[in-house]
């Protein structure tokens, strides 16, 4: 019977520096994948390694491959055993099974619900397929684990909600503008966190960006990255009438914009709605711009407060998400069986037919006598024996499906006739 | 025979209209865009088999069913309705079946609650002018309603966004932009083919009673509610009023032409009462 173990270690365990020197490039993963195959015991193997995590999945005929692959990690990674061994987690059978399907819905990153390691999932798949380490068993599940990522997407709103700062951002212009290629931004300070919420916003395509920094050349460093204009730090107050969407991140201590300003901008861009971003501590926004028509002002804790609602909604959507998983996993295992249905039965008859042959020699051995014929009808009457007295379990065993459990039938059909199937595979 | 037929018409009309309402309201809460779908199926048939209604009714009477109170209800709910499926089909603003759908549901009722007194119509009230005049008011008016309903979610959104809480809208509906610019699509759309219903008004009377204005009290809140829109479009040209304020004038602007269409009629008098007997 082979089994599917997962071991691997992910930011829950390990912290980012073990991460980092337990991490695969995509020519580690084809070589370690390369190697693998040369092992006799492991069949299948995908190695999957992202920022967050390095998980191995392999299916192997004995279940104590783990050791082996700890030791092959080892190897690979140039590291002692005992630097990661208790950060490694190891999941056989379904655990495995389901925690691939997790990983792949996103239920089990940091950021709960982020999209982008589905496609991560679905490279490392790729990768084992072109090194030929996959088979039979890892295709079905690999694409079990797919499907079961998007049905999540699709059905639950795990992915609806902003969970970050720029995203909540990103929403709420959503929200506000209707079309933002249709819309200018002004940067104000030319900050890590600005430059952040920009790259968001390029995604987006907005119209133009303009960068206004107290150090003009940060400002031309900063336009230049995103194509836009730089601008003096005091044309920013005339620059108002034409942006529709302020970023600002500047480390001044007091308002860089003020209502009074505002309020005289709005005048010349008639009252054109203003989204103003205000990611600096201390607040570079006057809070009161916000009580102007049409001008809105969202800044850090505002922004926070929304991603912290957002969370606890993906929250409540995980479970609808985890029941997807579990009902995915139940499939699969049922698939495994009907699987595994099949050495059994040959085993079942294999060990049949050399009881009868054993059985037969001995006897035929003291019955010199007996004429050929009279002891091929014997040979004969012996095998009928013993196929009509297992006719009805084998019956029984491939009789699969309704809602019975087939691998406890197998498990104690195994025991019954005392079978070692995976040693007959 | 052909009242009636009209009549059971109607009411089936309204069952539509209810069955929409609901299915909003469910979408409302669960967002799932099948309903939205069936929603909009559902108000669409509810038209068809008004105006349907209205045609056998108009057959049966010989005229346009605008001569009493519950006729020219039906008729501007009927108005309403095309109106809406013309912005619902232009715009696609999904939410504005629910209030599509509550004021249609709503009007039908008073229909079909109030008491149909017969009126014998008075033989002046026919021909060219009269027909446009009737049209044109009571389109500009669904118009006008319309752009009150896309301010009422323009308020609704606006709320939650400004007071950074969100709120159970923010989701639910599509950005500020847009519902600005589905209202101020249908106030100019309103406001012009009121500006001709009023037009056509003046020279229909210029020909029955030989003056265009009488200081009737109708003409008068006509007037007003002209001026509201009027004045509306622009500030919004001249001073921005934009987004929040132009959905508060949208609705002030209904208001007053809701009070034009029953109210004076049914408080002050006048030489257009007959059309609410």
């Amino acid at each position: 019977m082979p089994h599917i173990i997962l071991i691997g270690v992910n930011h829950k365990t390990a912290p980012v520096e073990l991460r980092e020197r337990l991490s695969f490039s995509t020519e580690e993963t084809l070589a370690a994948l390369r190697d693998l195959k040369q092992h006799p015991d492991i069949t299948e193997a995908l190695v999957f390694s992202t920022c967050n995590r390095t998980e191995i999945v392999y299916v192997c005929e004995k279940n104590n491959a783990v050791d082996t692959m700890t030791a092959f990690i080892s190897r690979h990674k140039n590291i002692a055993v005992s630097e990661f061994a208790s950060a490694l987690y190891v999941f056989r059978k379904d655990e495995a099974v389901r925690h691939i399907f997790r990983v792949a819905s996103s239920l089990d990153s940091m950021m709960v619900g982020e999209p982008q390691i589905l496609g991560q999932v679905k490279q490392a798949y790729r990768t084992a397929v072109e090194a030929r380490a996959s088979g039979v068993l890892l295709n079905r599940m690999m694409h079990k684990a797919f499907s079961v990522a998007k049905q999540i997407r699709k059905e639950t709103g795990i992915g609806d909600n902003a969970v970050s700062i720029s995203y909540a951002a990103i929403e709420l212009a959503n929200k506000i503008f209707s079309d933002l290629s249709t819309k200018s931004v002004m940067l104000l300070g030319a900050g890590e966190m600005a430059e952040l919420a920009v790259e968001h916003l390029l995604s987006h395509n907005v119209k133009q960006i303009l960068v206004a920094n107290r150090t003009f050349e940060n400002a031309v460093v900063l336009a230049q990255k995103f194509n836009g204009q730089a601008l003096g730090f005091e044309e920013r107050e005339s620059a108002l009438a034409d942006v529709d969407i302020i970023i600002s991140s500047t480390g001044a201590t007091e308002y860089v914009l003020t209502a009074a300003q505002v309020k005289k901008a709005m005048k010349k861009r008639q009252y054109k709605t203003l989204f103003f971003i205000d990611i600096a501590v201390p607040r570079d926004i006057d809070p009161k711009i916000n009580t102007l028509s049409n001008a809105y002002v969202y800044d850090i804790d505002d922004l926070k407060t929304i991603v912290a609602s957002n969370i606890q909604q993906r929250e409540h959507e995980t479970v609808k998400a985890e029941r997807f998983v579990a009902e995915a996993v139940v499939k699969f295992r049922k698939w495994l069986d009907s699987l595994a249905i099949v050495p059994t039965i040959k085993a079942i008859n294999d060990k049949m037919t050399a009881i009868v042959e054993m059985e037969c020699d001995k006897t035929l051995s003291h019955l010199p006598h007996l004429s050929e014929s009279d002891r091929d009808a014997i040979r004969r009457m012996t095998r009928a024996i013993a196929s009509r007295a297992i006719h009805d379990p084998i019956l029984f065993l491939r009789n699969t499906g309704d809602h019975r459990d087939d691998s406890l039938y197998l498990n104690v059909t195994r025991q019954l006739f005392h079978l070692d199937v995976s040693d007959d595979q | 025979m052909g009242v009636q037929t009209a009549g059971t018409m109607l009411e089936f009309a309204f069952l539509l209209y209810v069955l929409s309402l609901a299915g909003y309201v469910f979408f409302l809460v669960n967002q799932q865009e099948r309903i939205q779908k069936i929603s909009a199926y559902l108000i669409t048939a509810g038209v068809l088999v008004h105006l349907a209604g209205t045609a056998v009714l108009g057959t049966a009477l010989g005229n346009l069913p605008v001569h009493n109170l519950v006729q020219s209800l039906s008729m501007a709910a009927l108005a309403f309705g095309v109106m809406f499926l013309y912005v619902q089909y232009k715009f696609n603003l999904k939410m504005l079946g629910l209030f599509a759908a509550m004021l249609l549901s709503g009007t039908m009722l008073a229909v079909l609650l109030l008491p149909d007194t017969r009126v014998v119509p008075n033989e002046i009230l026919k021909g060219f002018w009269f027909y446009c005049h009737i049209f044109l008011v009571f389109t500009g008016d669904a118009a006008l309603g319309l752009a009150c309903g896309a301010g009422i979610l323009y308020l609704l959104q606006e709320k939650g966004i400004k007071a950074k809480t969100r709120g159970f809208f923010f989701k639910r509906l599509p950005s500020l932009d847009f519902l600005d610019f589905v209202s101020h699509a249908c106030i100019i759309t309103g406001f012009f083919l009121l500006t001709l219903g009023l037009v056509t008004g003046f020279v229909y009377a210029k020909l029955v009673w030989g003056r265009f204005w009488s200081w009737d009290f109708k003409e008068v809140f006509s007037m007003g509610a002209w001026l509201v829109y009027a004045v509306l479009l622009h500030l919004r040209l001249y001073s921005g009023w934009r987004g929040k304020k132009s959905a508060v004038m949208t609705i002030v602007g209904f208001a007053v032409i809701i009070f034009t269409f029953l109210g004076v009629n049914l408080f002050l008098g006048g030489h257009h009462q007959e059309f609410t007997k």
